[in-house]
């Protein structure tokens, strides 16, 4: 692949790089020409990106350099952020999620999400499973029980409070608050799941469980995660995205990215010279 | 040369050290001033009145005769007038809060609107008063019933209402209600579910201050024209009242023709104390036992 000029065209960037790809998987996330500000602030510029389904799909780049702002765009949650202004498209499913007319409601049940830092609900662990199906109309407490115990084992914490689904989640450790949120997303059957930063608040061994649990999880879902940690992201995805100052600058399968990356940046920030 | 003069420096700490123990002295002092201003009343109210607090004095009813004289009238006035202010203020004190916090615009309407419920904070009760007597007792025809000082009261606590609700909203941390919206709540699931629950505690603390507040209120009830003795036990919010505050005020007036009178008003208010003092310790165990969970 030829050594990329600085001003690229986004475009032809992307489909060069989707060239490479042999299997048909298909697009989950089809991202063409978003550009978002916040204020003045250009946070993204020019992104075209395309997320294939049952993959992990790693998001990495130095703080600051628009990662987590993709990664919310991908359920419109950065809206919760007044004063940001959104152009382009993103595709999810062929549908474009920025056009009024598609709820974002209809998304974040397709789309879900674990934030950075765990973010349990201060209500029991039950309920905090529970809480998504709820929300979404389901009352019959047999259908609630069977999704609770199925999203629990799904993230692999099952054994670990079964015992004591009625107490509250403050209770568990981080860990394991962090697995409880990704059950929890489990429980509204996504299709999507966009990770924020998942581990960056968990000690070693808790990191461990919930890579292994993404390695699970991508069988059914797609995933998207978004990592500081390079390591962490050549573990666990089939592509990385390498994002600086707002731009993509390389996208590839993570083998290539951290192996012969085509960007001089790229590889300057994976060989840690800079970030 | 060095700057500092340790000679000089010397000569001045004396009075240096005077000042600090000057300025210690006076501001414990000022502590003080309002202490003992606190405890001479208390002592006084205690001294007349509490060997008049009894049984009989709870259950009777009003009578010019001090002997057979009693607050049952008063205490369920007090009742049922709280039983509208509780109610009122809480639909429009807590919806106001909601509004303001969680759709209003950050922009200049909505600080426009939290200005101006801060002024509201500030206006004086009896104008209150005269706000209930010309819209609810006159221009809704009510009269002057429980219900029309009911929601005359009910306005005047309003802005602790929304103040104290709005800061505890304000207290529920953002990540939970991202968790929230990021699972497809509405916004309204995710107050309800998520927001409301959480402030719930600093919600009720305020709505017990502003009730305690308003327990305390005479200057609106006497505006809108509460009779001044001997009426009749109110049984609902339609009917005639009075209150606590109120009735100390009538006997307290009326000590110039019968001097035990004076008395009754003591009693009377330490009963309206000991109400006040009780509800605002449940106001500070809410707060305390529910502080700091996040």
């Amino acid at each position: 692949m030829p050594v990329m000029t600085e001003k690229a065209n986004p475009n032809v960037k992307t489909d060069k790089l989707n060239a490479g790809t042999k299997e048909n998987k298909k697009v989950v996330y089809n991202t063409k020409d978003l550009n978002l500000w916040y204020g003045e602030g250009h946070a993204l510029k020019n992104i075209n990106l395309a997320i294939n389904e049952n993959e992990v799909t790693a998001i990495i780049g130095p703080s600051g350099c628009g990662k987590s702002t993709y990664i919310k765009t991908l359920n419109r949650m950065v809206e919760l952020v007044p004063s940001v202004k959104i152009s382009g498209e993103i595709l999810y499913r062929e549908r474009n999620i920025l056009d009024k007319s598609f709820k974002v409601e209809d998304l974040r049940t397709s789309v879900g999400m674990v934030f950075q830092k765990p973010n349990p609900f201060p209500k029991s662990i039950y309920e905090n499973v529970a809480y998504g199906p709820k929300i979404h109309g389901i009352r019959d407490k047999k259908i609630l029980d069977e999704i609770v115990e199925k999203s629990l084992r799904g993230a692999a914490i099952w054994d670990e409070v079964k015992d004591r689904l009625n107490q509250n989640a403050y209770g568990l450790s981080g860990g394991q608050q962090q697995r409880l949120c990704i059950a929890r997303c489990l429980a509204i059957e996504p299709d999507v799941i966009l990770m924020d930063e998942p581990t960056s608040a968990l000690d070693p061994i808790s990191t461990l469980k919930v890579e292994e649990l993404v390695q699970e999880l991508k069988e059914e879902f797609s995933i998207i995660i978004v990592t500081h940690n390079m390591q962490q992201a050549a573990r666990i995805s089939d592509k990385t995205a390498f994002f600086l100052n707002g731009e993509v600058i390389e996208f590839a399968e993570t083998d290539k990215i951290f192996s012969t990356p085509s960007d001089k940046r790229t590889e300057d920030y994976i060989t840690g010279r800079f970030g | 040369m060095k700057y500092v003069d340790s000679t000089q420096v010397h000569k001045k700490m004396g009075s240096r050290l005077f000042a600090n123990n000057l300025a210690k002295t006076l501001f414990f002092l000022a502590t003080l001033f309002g202490l003992v201003v606190l405890v001479i009343l208390i002592y006084r109210v205690l001294a007349d009145g509490l060997g008049w607090i009894n049984f009989d004095f709870l259950t009777n009813r009003l009578s010019t005769d001090p002997e057979r004289a009693g607050i049952w009238g008063a205490i369920l006035g007090t009742l049922w007038l709280m039983l509208v202010v509780a109610p009122v203020t809480m639909i429009l004190g807590v919806g106001t809060a909601i509004y303001l916090e969680e759709y209003a615009a950050k922009g200049r309407i909505s600080s426009f609107i939290k200005t101006n419920i801060s002024n509201l904070a500030g206006v004086p009760s009896v104008v209150f008063g005269i706000l209930g007597l010309t819209v609810f007792a006159r221009a809704l025809d009510l009269g002057s019933v429980v219900l029309a000082g009911g929601l005359t009261m009910a306005l005047l606590v309003l802005p602790v209402v929304v103040v104290a609700s709005q800061e505890a909203i304000r207290a529920v941390p953002q990540f939970l209600r991202e968790a929230s919206y990021g699972m497809g709540a509405t916004k309204w699931q995710t107050i309800k579910n998520v927001v409301l629950p959480a402030s719930l505690p600093g919600i009720l603390t305020g709505v017990i201050l502003a009730l305690s507040r308003a327990i305390g209120e005479t200057a609106p009830l006497v505006v809108i024209g509460i009779p001044a003795l001997l009426i009749p036990v109110p049984d609902g919010i339609f009917d005639k009242f009075t209150i606590l505050p109120v009735q100390i005020y009538y006997w307290t007036i009326d000590s110039a023709l019968v001097a035990e009178y004076a008395n009754l008003a003591a009693a009377t208010i330490v009963i309206l104390l000991i109400v006040l003092f009780a509800m605002n310790s449940i106001a500070i165990m809410i707060r305390n036992k529910f502080q700091k969970r996040f």
